[in-house]
């Protein structure tokens, strides 16, 4: 009975990030039904995750942003100027299209230092400093571009953003084994991490979420990666970007919780001024978070441009509001000092499942624009109320 | 027919799991300045907020009658409508309003719809003269003293034709003689036939200007003294506060004095927005292993510019000066350098300067020192876990888990988080700033044991405080400062609260000579 209340209390905490998951389900089941079952189907499932790559990798970057007190409105033209740099080092300098990459990387990581300069060592808001780039960056695309397209690129680039991983059934198998067999690795690695640092805590005698909801999360979490597994295995495999966004979600969750470095945006953006006095670098931590966005900001233009198989002047335009939307439905705050990874990878995808559907159903982009907008505004409300709530003394 | 202007009858309030009220009672007689103490939590402000109708009628159980009407107040605005005014702790002041604009804000002088500004500066002069303050309505607030600021807030309760005046810990952030200024004025307004309501932790300003004093502790009351009937002592009143005798109100110690472990000298630096104005000026200080070192002054006198200068040049310009670490010259020129030579610095602001409140017990404590905890390049969270588990029970934080968000906790629990987190730094000497503001008696004499228990184990301590009788009951030496200047270095054996506020005056009166 009591350990029954006790695992009640505990959800009540963790109301927030259960929403969030309820959400995504509940959208992803509406949608389901109303489009008689074509929102699960596994080529849309596959189109789903390559189309809204660039947003949720853009996403990831956000968040750390947005988690140290910041905002970064520049992603949707520095997203256009990399790949119309990607477009005239690969079809107009004629650079083999690997150092393309590389280079383009290298331009996000200049464009994160000029930013970050101005913001962390010169001290003008990010709002502002970001404002101007992305005027200066939508600038620099079109002088780079001479206002044309530039089409088409190298297969090897195109893969990037539409390609999959080599199907090693040779396109006989019902069920693609790469894939299967990554879906696998995947989910006993996620079991096997959950269990140990249950152990670990038990060892150390911390306090620990209750067992039952430890073991609905971990058997919905792995259920939810071999769906995803078995309906991407059975269309064309695994899409490369999954793979990227993989390994910057998982390896920016690692960053953001357990590294020194993600500690210190925390804290940055819970307490700037005692985050100063208890020794945290707040300057270097705010350039180099603006450094990582460049990047972060960069690698998404690479897949976008490699996905349309295009650099076009006009590309981008927006991606910063999708991304800082995904941000604040994934659980933000807009005071800074709140936020996970996670969270927005999954704010993401609500806002992804969204477009996606309403598309399948034809609804006009003035609704879904509509619709957007007050899904938005309702989950930031909704966690207003619950701080409210909660902190009611 | 009762000569009681406020009658609170058997109030309960209950926030989700806690009964913050229970059954209490206060009465006010009418033309009385009436305290009211209690520790940190007891429910005083939440009492307060009651009446004001911050609470609104309906969220609680018992009546309340003011001026022999039940009242029902809804909202603030319902309460000021019938002459309860009450001025809260943190002032609400709009900084880049003018002080004639901050009195009206809410209550505009209007004439045919349009703002009246003549009307309002006129009326604003008639009643800062009220207050005794002689500056221009038109001053902006942010160019006026807190001490100032204090009385602007009373002057837009005279605004408001109060009867019934709320003053909460209104001399918390003010110094001695602005304290002495605002005591003087509730008084006066005593005279002008203005009941006051005044909370506070400052026994001796209870002492000076309370008729009645009424006690509140676990949300009950315990007792309302009459401080004219009878002769009621400091200690009465603490007793009645922590429900016990405090035997001292500062816990013994016998000091072991080792070697110099930190020596400042010369230490200069300048305001970091007026470049000619100098804040600190050419201070010396030293202390030794095991020492408790007081640093006394008057607000203003330079005491945590000269602390956060040498804490990594948190604060100031154009620093100079030297500083040594067992008598070796070291640089703390940032605060990375200033932890690492072994230095840390507990903020007088815990709120702004000391937590990240929407962080946890724990996060908050490792902050300092996390790559205490850094195994294979990642900060290994279960023994940051257990560390601040340790913490909690050694300094005794009341608090239900160390996943407690610090915003919650009470100030002296939140004080206890932040000597926590530089306690796990491991420093060899810590400043601590006013470490005891803004706490009850129960945790004040708690800090003092720590405090203690740190010197005893060979660290350096300094202390800056306000308050005389705390540096006079825990330091073996004090300094004096006064306009940025060391005055005095004496033993506590020699020290007394006459000589070390000569000294804390003495540049001063020079000056105006």
């Amino acid at each position: 009975m009591t350990a029954f209340k006790s695992s009640l209390d505990y959800l009540a905490g963790q109301l927030r990030q259960i929403g969030l998951f309820i959400a995504l389900i509940a959208i992803i089941i509406f949608f389901q039904v109303v489009t008689s079952g074509i929102t699960l189907k596994p080529i849309n499932v596959s189109n789903l995750i390559v189309q809204n790559s660039y947003i949720l990798i853009l996403a990831v970057g956000m968040v750390m942003v947005i988690i140290a007190g910041h905002i970064d409105l520049s992603v949707g033209s520095v997203v256009a100027f990399v790949g119309a740099m990607a477009g005239v080092m690969i079809t107009q300098w004629h650079i083999p299209w690997w150092a393309a990459i590389v280079l383009c990387l290298i331009v996000g990581t200049l464009v994160g230092m000029w930013q970050g300069f101005w913001i962390a060592y010169f001290g003008i808001p990010a709002f502002i400093v970001t404002l101007a780039g992305m005027l200066t960056f939508r600038g620099l695309t079109q002088i780079a571009l001479q206002n044309q397209q530039i089409s088409p690129f190298p297969d090897e680039f195109r893969a990037l953003g539409s390609g999959f991983l080599p199907d090693l059934g040779g396109g006989t198998s019902v069920l693609e084994p790469l894939t299967v067999g990554l879906g696998v690795l995947a989910t006993v690695l996620l079991v096997a991490q959950g269990v140990r640092s249950r152990l670990a805590r038990k060892k150390y005698d911390v306090e620990d979420e209750p067992l039952p909801w430890f073991l609905v999360k971990l058997v919905f979490t792995a259920g939810m990666i071999l769906l995803i597994t078995f309906l991407l295995a059975s269309y064309r495999g695994t899409p490369i970007v999954l793979v990227v966004l993989g390994i910057l979600t998982v390896g920016y969750s690692a960053v953001m919780s357990r590294s020194v470095f993600g500690r210190h945006v925390y804290a940055l953006g819970g307490n700037a001024h005692a985050a100063a006095l208890s020794g945290v670098k707040t300057k270097r931590v705010t350039f180099l978070l603006f450094v990582n966005m460049g990047v972060i900001a960069a690698l998404a233009g690479l897949v976008f441009t490699a996905q349309l198989n295009l650099a076009n002047p006009k590309a981008g335009d927006g991606f910063e509001l999708d991304a800082i939307a995904a941000v604040f439905i994934g659980g933000a705050a807009v005071t800074g000092g709140i936020g996970t990874v996670t969270g927005a990878i999954i704010g993401g995808l609500i806002i992804g499942i969204l477009n996606n559907g309403m598309s399948i159903l034809g609804v006009g982009t003035e609704f879904q624009q509509l619709i957007k907008g007050l899904v938005l505004l309702g989950a930031v409300a909704f966690d207003v109320y619950n701080k409210r709530r909660s902190g009611s003394r | 027919m009762t000569t009681n202007i406020l009658e609170m009858r058997g109030i309960t309030k209950t926030f989700p799991g806690v009964k913050a009220l229970q059954d209490v009672s206060l009465a006010v007689e009418r033309g009385q300045i009436h305290a009211i103490c209690g520790e940190n939590g007891a429910g005083k402000s939440t009492l307060m907020k009651v009446l004001s109708g911050v609470y609104a009628h309906g969220s609680y159980d018992g009546e309340i009658v003011f001026e022999n009407e039940t009242v029902a107040f809804k909202t603030i605005n319902e309460s000021e409508a019938t002459g309860i005014v009450i001025i809260h702790q943190e002032l609400a002041l709009s900084p880049y309003l003018s002080i004639a604009e901050n009195i009206y804000l809410g209550n505009e002088q209007q004439t045919n719809g349009w703002i009246d500004w003549n009307k309002t500066n006129r009326e604003a002069s008639k009643l800062l003269a009220r207050v005794g303050l002689k500056d221009n309505p038109i001053t902006k607030v942010t160019d006026i003293g807190v001490g100032k600021q204090q009385l602007v807030e009373i002057a837009k309760a005279l605004s408001k034709e109060v009867k019934l005046l709320i003053l909460d810990e209104p001399t918390a952030a003010l110094n001695d003689e602005d304290s002495a200024h605002l005591l003087d004025l509730i008084k006066h307004l005593k005279g002008q036939g203005i009941t006051s309501i005044m909370i506070s932790h400052k026994l001796n300003e209870i002492k000076a200007i309370a008729d009645k004093v009424t006690i509140i502790r676990d949300g009950k009351t315990i007792e309302t003294l009459d401080m004219q009937k009878d002769e009621i002592s400091e200690e009465r009143i603490i007793k009645g506060m922590v429900g016990r005798d405090l035997g001292s109100r500062y816990p013994d110690h016998t000091p072991h004095i080792g070697a110099e472990i930190l020596r400042v000298e010369d230490w200069t630096v300048y305001h970091p927005l007026h470049h000619d104005r100098m804040v600190v000026k050419k201070a010396n200080i030293h202390v030794k292993a095991g020492e408790i070192v007081g640093i006394a002054g008057l607000m203003g006198a330079g005491r945590t510019e000269l602390a956060m200068s040498v804490f990594g040049h948190s604060y100031g310009a154009k620093i100079s000066g030297r500083v040594f670490k067992n008598g070796v010259l070291v640089k703390t020129n940032t605060v990375t350098a200033a932890i690492g030579h072994g230095l840390a610095y507990a903020t007088e602001d815990r709120k702004h300067y000391g937590l990240n409140l929407i962080e946890n017990i724990q996060r908050n404590i490792s902050l300092a020192a996390l790559h205490k905890l850094v195994r294979n390049g990642w900060v290994d969270a279960n023994r940051e876990a257990t560390v601040a588990e340790s913490f909690r029970k050694s300094m005794n934080i009341k608090a239900p888990s160390v996943e407690a968000i610090t915003g919650k906790l009470s100030g002296g629990n939140q004080q206890k988080v932040v000597l926590s987190k530089w306690m796990f730094s491991d420093p060899d000497v810590l400043i601590l700033d006013e470490p005891t503001r803004g706490i009850d008696v129960g945790a004040k004499y708690e800090i003092y044991g720590i405090i203690n228990r740190l010197a005893d184990e060979g660290k350096g301590v300094i202390v800056i405080s306000s308050e005389l009788p705390e540096l006079l009951g825990i330091c073996d030496r004090i300094y004096t400062l006064a306009e940025g200047r060391i005055t005095a270095d004496v033993p506590r054996s020699e020290a007394t609260a006459e000589y070390l506020m000569h000294h804390m005056t003495q540049e001063r009166d020079k000056e105006n000579r």
